[in-house]
């Protein structure tokens, strides 16, 4: 409201919407405070707020079950299947934003149709098709994958972020004697950076958090962090400091990421149509 | 603004991507299809053969089909409910003049990033669990036994796993529509004399119907195959009690290596989805600005 | 060195015709603008001959040689847009250096030709900033320097005064114009603002949907219009047109004065009415003047009329500048 809200009133709000948002925030909260307890500390009844603050179970997390190599695969899936992806999506978007045709709608409606296609549906053959071409359990057929399934999403965003830049600034560099390619180089590709590594940046946070074909196509060498911590999910023993340890390190990257690209994130997820 | 000189060189351009995801697409399908129609277990590779439409028949009248229908019905339709109702509310209450908005805002939309299979554990060991989790606790401190949430309420505890996960989301896009509606008009309102209630249902509402459809739209999308929440928890236990359609599915290609009836399956859930869609598009691809 | 010619042109958007079949010959070295109501296709047809359009058909000619097919990068023009379209992440200096960069001219020689665009147009004290920290007068200077380094065959403006204020606008009329004078090279001047046109061009073009409906010199268009769009088009404000028994009197079925050829007095004259409205600027006096069976006619006298709504007064038109135009609004030759 455009009148001051008097002071009283803000500080009603804000202690209501820090409750409501400390509830929300809780299990994460929790988490990475069980990190640091002790597993005896982990599971009592009833529950330590406070840590111990030991760095026991991130160093045994590492030690016993191999962590690091799970996190550069997840790494490796993430950056691999966003440049990938940028690789036709760039070509694509541009096409689309700069020389739309009547068809252009319709193309545009088909890709956001092709993510609508349930994983299940296509489960069967992709597993045996790999299966065959020694694909499972394997980086570079999973970086594929996320690639392909992300490639929509990709277009999308980026062809919204093309649409901003203003057709006459490209026009200006034509009269100017640019052809095709000096265009490209010297004005659409540093006007279309920032929309660019914003699309980088949510198609990482998507790759790193899908959980279907990383989980069913990868063993214990492709694995990437999502398998491993679903790997704990057999209650072989109780070792919950250690899950809360593995757990928190495996958000923790894409926790800072998230908070630094919302705005990039309501783009990308309602392919534009919110901004 | 295209001339002859730049719609070829387009097209040349455009077609990677298209041709790219229409053998993605179409190649799987296809193969799903035809196995459909084969006696096919990975269990039993010798006994193959053609099985006209025994595996859709013993899918579709399996009992457990009929659950999993259900389930996925309930979970899609209560976590959009939750999601977009709680998504209002929240956007509201961070639409509104507080100490530390930015911060606030971060810890709401938090469980969005984490990924689906620890937020699953998180919940079912720390939140859940009947002997050691927080909700155990607060039972407990009022007197009531704690729950074996899991056990006794396997769908229900799902739904709030995926809510969780999902009402940063709405919240951050309705908040998002929200904050881009103009001051001026609530100001007009004002002065109209619209106490709040009128305010939103008559100004705020319609403004946030586009940003509300595009939420369910792309929600309905990712909770049709919801997944990993329900391995890492229930395993679609006890029974099928929380089992979807995708989880069926998946039982049953990799757990039954049943390739045929799996696929039978699988073609089922893109039928299903493709009813969705066009019934959603419909509705919204009007919201929707290409 | 700068002539262009348009034979045949013509140009559809699917079904639908902007321009119908335009024949139009530019000179080198002159001032031609492109003037008419919105929509009329003037845009279109600067852009047709800078080569952002393709034509539908015919030929379009730069200093003789058929470029019809050639891309814009290679057609020598400069080109200045109603948004300026700078280059937002490079510095004035490098937006005006762009075309030569592109053009591979050695790094001296751009230098050199920057500098003195820069203090061609009151830009050198500019080059390090970047547009957005410049106003918009500043802007559209760069925009033009930015057309000027190359020396072209010929410049194209599109609009480019449309987005500065009335006074800004004014200055920057005369910079083109003497821009024009010191360069001498072929200009065509968009824009929908018909004293533009008059005080810029040597030459006017005034489209309507897409036609050709007159090209001559400001004054040929001042005096002898060729129909009634034209007469009514050039002059501010406009002419006055009556039709029906006053203009059968003149042999025509319709009739033109325009308000600065029309006498007013508040004793006698040709035709009786009260005045509606009277606009005083201290140097004019605009008074529009309600008279039965004619309809609102606008006068315009020099200095000061002491007249108020509500009074009566007398109209004569000067004969000597009545215009009279046929059933389908084309010019009868007068007297």
């Amino acid at each position: 409201m455009a009148r001051a809200v008097s002071t009283q009133k803000k500080w009603a709000w804000t202690i209501f919407a820090w409750i409501v948002a400390l509830l929300i925030f809780f299990p994460i909260l929790w988490t990475i405070l069980t990190a640091f307890k002790t597993e005896g500390e982990a599971i009592a009844f009833p529950p330590h707020i406070i840590p111990n603050w030991t760095l026991e179970n991130f160093v045994e997390v590492q030690d016993r079950s191999d962590y690091l190599k799970h996190f550069f695969n997840s790494v490796v899936i993430s950056v691999g299947s966003t440049l990938l992806c940028l690789l036709v999506a760039v070509p694509a978007a541009w096409s689309m934003a700069f020389s739309p045709t009547k068809r252009t709608r319709d193309i545009l409606m088909w890709m956001l149709s092709t993510k609508m296609m349930p994983a299940v549906g296509v489960l069967v053959p992709i597993y045996l098709i790999f299966k065959s071409l020694n694909l499972l359990d394997n980086l570079f057929g999973l970086t594929l994958i996320l690639a392909l399934i992300d490639l929509p999403i990709v277009v999308w965003m980026l062809y919204t972020y093309f649409k901003e830049i203003p057709v006459d600034i490209l026009e200006a560099c034509r009269m100017d004697g640019a052809v095709l390619w000096k265009e490209i180089v010297y004005v659409l590709l540093p006007m279309a950076v920032p929309g660019i590594a914003s699309t980088m940046l949510l198609n990482i946070i998507l790759a790193w958090n899908e959980a279907f074909w990383t989980l069913n196509l990868t063993a214990a060498q492709a694995a990437p962090l999502t398998a491993f911590i679903a790997s704990f999910s057999a209650p072989e023993g109780l070792f919950w400091a250690k899950l809360s340890a593995a757990s928190t390190l495996a958000i923790a990257p894409i926790l800072l990421l998230g908070w630094f690209s919302q705005r990039q994130l309501v783009r990308g997820l309602t392919f534009g149509a919110v901004k | 603004m295209a001339t002859r000189n730049t719609s070829k060189l387009a097209r040349a351009l455009l077609a990677p991507s298209v041709a790219i995801l229409f053998v993605w697409m179409i190649v799987p399908l296809v193969l799903t299809l035809w196995y459909s129609f084969q006696t096919y277990n990975l269990l039993n590779p010798i006994n193959t053969g053609f099985a006209g439409w025994s595996n859709y028949y013993y899918f579709l009248t399996d009992p457990s089909f009929f659950q999993a229908f259900a389930n996925t019905l309930i979970l899609v339709l209560s976590v959009l409910a939750i999601t977009v109702i709680g998504g209002t509310l929240l956007g509201l209450l961070l639409d509104q003049p507080i100490f530390g908005q930015g911060i606030v805002r971060i810890l709401v939309i938090s469980p969005f990033f984490v990924m689906p299979t620890v937020a699953a554990l998180v919940w079912k060991n720390m939140m859940l669990d009947p002997n050691y989790g927080i909700f155990a606790w607060l039972t407990t401190r009022f007197g009531i036994a704690p729950i074996p949430w899991l056990q006794d309420f396997p769908l229900f505890s799902v739904i709030i796993i995926v809510a969780w996960e999902w009402l940063p989301f709405a919240t951050l896009i309705l908040l998002t529509a929200l904050q881009s509606l103009d001051e001026e008009q609530k100001e007009a309102a004002g002065m109209d004399g619209a106490n709040f209630i009128r305010l939103f249902w008559y100004i705020i509402l319609p403004h946030l119907a586009r940003a509300i459809t595009v939420v369910i739209l792309i929600e309905t999308i990712f909770l049709l195959g919801v997944f990993a929440e329900i391995l890492v928890t229930t395993s679609g236990g006890p029974g099928y009690a929380s089992t979807n359609i995708a989880y069926l599915v998946y039982h049953q290609a990799l757990l039954d290596y049943d390739v045929g009836g799996a696929s039978a399956g699988g073609v089922v859930a893109v039928i299903l989805a493709n009813i969705v869609a066009i019934f959603l598009v419909r509705i919204v691809g009007k919201n929707l600005d290409a | 060195m700068g002539s262009i010619a348009l034979e045949n042109v013509t140009k559809s958007f699917g079904n639908h015709t902007v321009i119908p079949p335009i024949n139009l010959s530019i000179d080198d070295g002159s001032f031609v603008v492109f003037v008419g109501p919105s929509g009329c296709g003037k845009s279109t047809l600067l852009r047709l001959i800078a080569g952002l359009e393709d034509t539908t058909s015919g030929v379009i000619r730069i200093d003789g040689e058929d470029m019809t097919d050639t891309i814009p990068a290679k057609r020598q023009l400069s080109m200045v847009f109603q948004s300026y379209a700078l280059y937002p992440h490079m510095s004035v200096y490098n937006n005006i250096a762009f075309p030569l960069k592109m053009a591979n001219v050695d790094k001296s020689i751009i230098d050199q030709k920057v500098r003195a665009a820069a203090q061609t147009l009151n830009l050198t004290d500019y080059l390090d900033r970047r547009p957005r920290q410049l106003s918009g007068g500043q802007r559209q200077r760069v925009a033009i320097g930015r057309a000027i380094v190359r020396q072209p065959k010929a410049f194209l403006f599109d609009e480019p005064l449309s987005n500065l204020d009335a006074a800004l606008r004014v200055n920057m009329r005369l910079e083109i114009s003497e821009l024009h004078q010191q360069l001498k090279t072929t200009m065509i001047y968009v824009t929908h603002d018909q004293v533009e046109a008059m005080t810029m061009a040597d030459k006017i073009v005034v489209l309507n949907a897409g036609k050709i409906e007159q090209y001559g010199t400001p004054m040929e268009l001042y005096r002898s219009p060729a129909n009634r769009f034209v007469a009514g088009f050039i002059g501010s404000p406009k002419m006055n047109f009556i039709d029906g028994a006053e203009a059968a009197k003149f042999g025509a079925h319709s009739i033109g004065i325009r308000p600065e050829h029309m006498a007013i007095s508040t004793g006698q004259g040709n035709w009786q009415g009260r005045v509606q409205v009277a606009e005083h600027l201290g140097s004019d006096t605009f008074i529009h003047v309600s008279v039965d069976g004619l309809g609102l006619i606008t006068v315009r006298t020099e200095g000061e009329e002491p007249v108020k709504p509500g009074d009566m007064v007398w109209l004569t038109p000067d004969p000597a500048h009545i215009y009279r135009f046929d059933k389908a609004g084309v010019a009868l030759t007068t007297h």
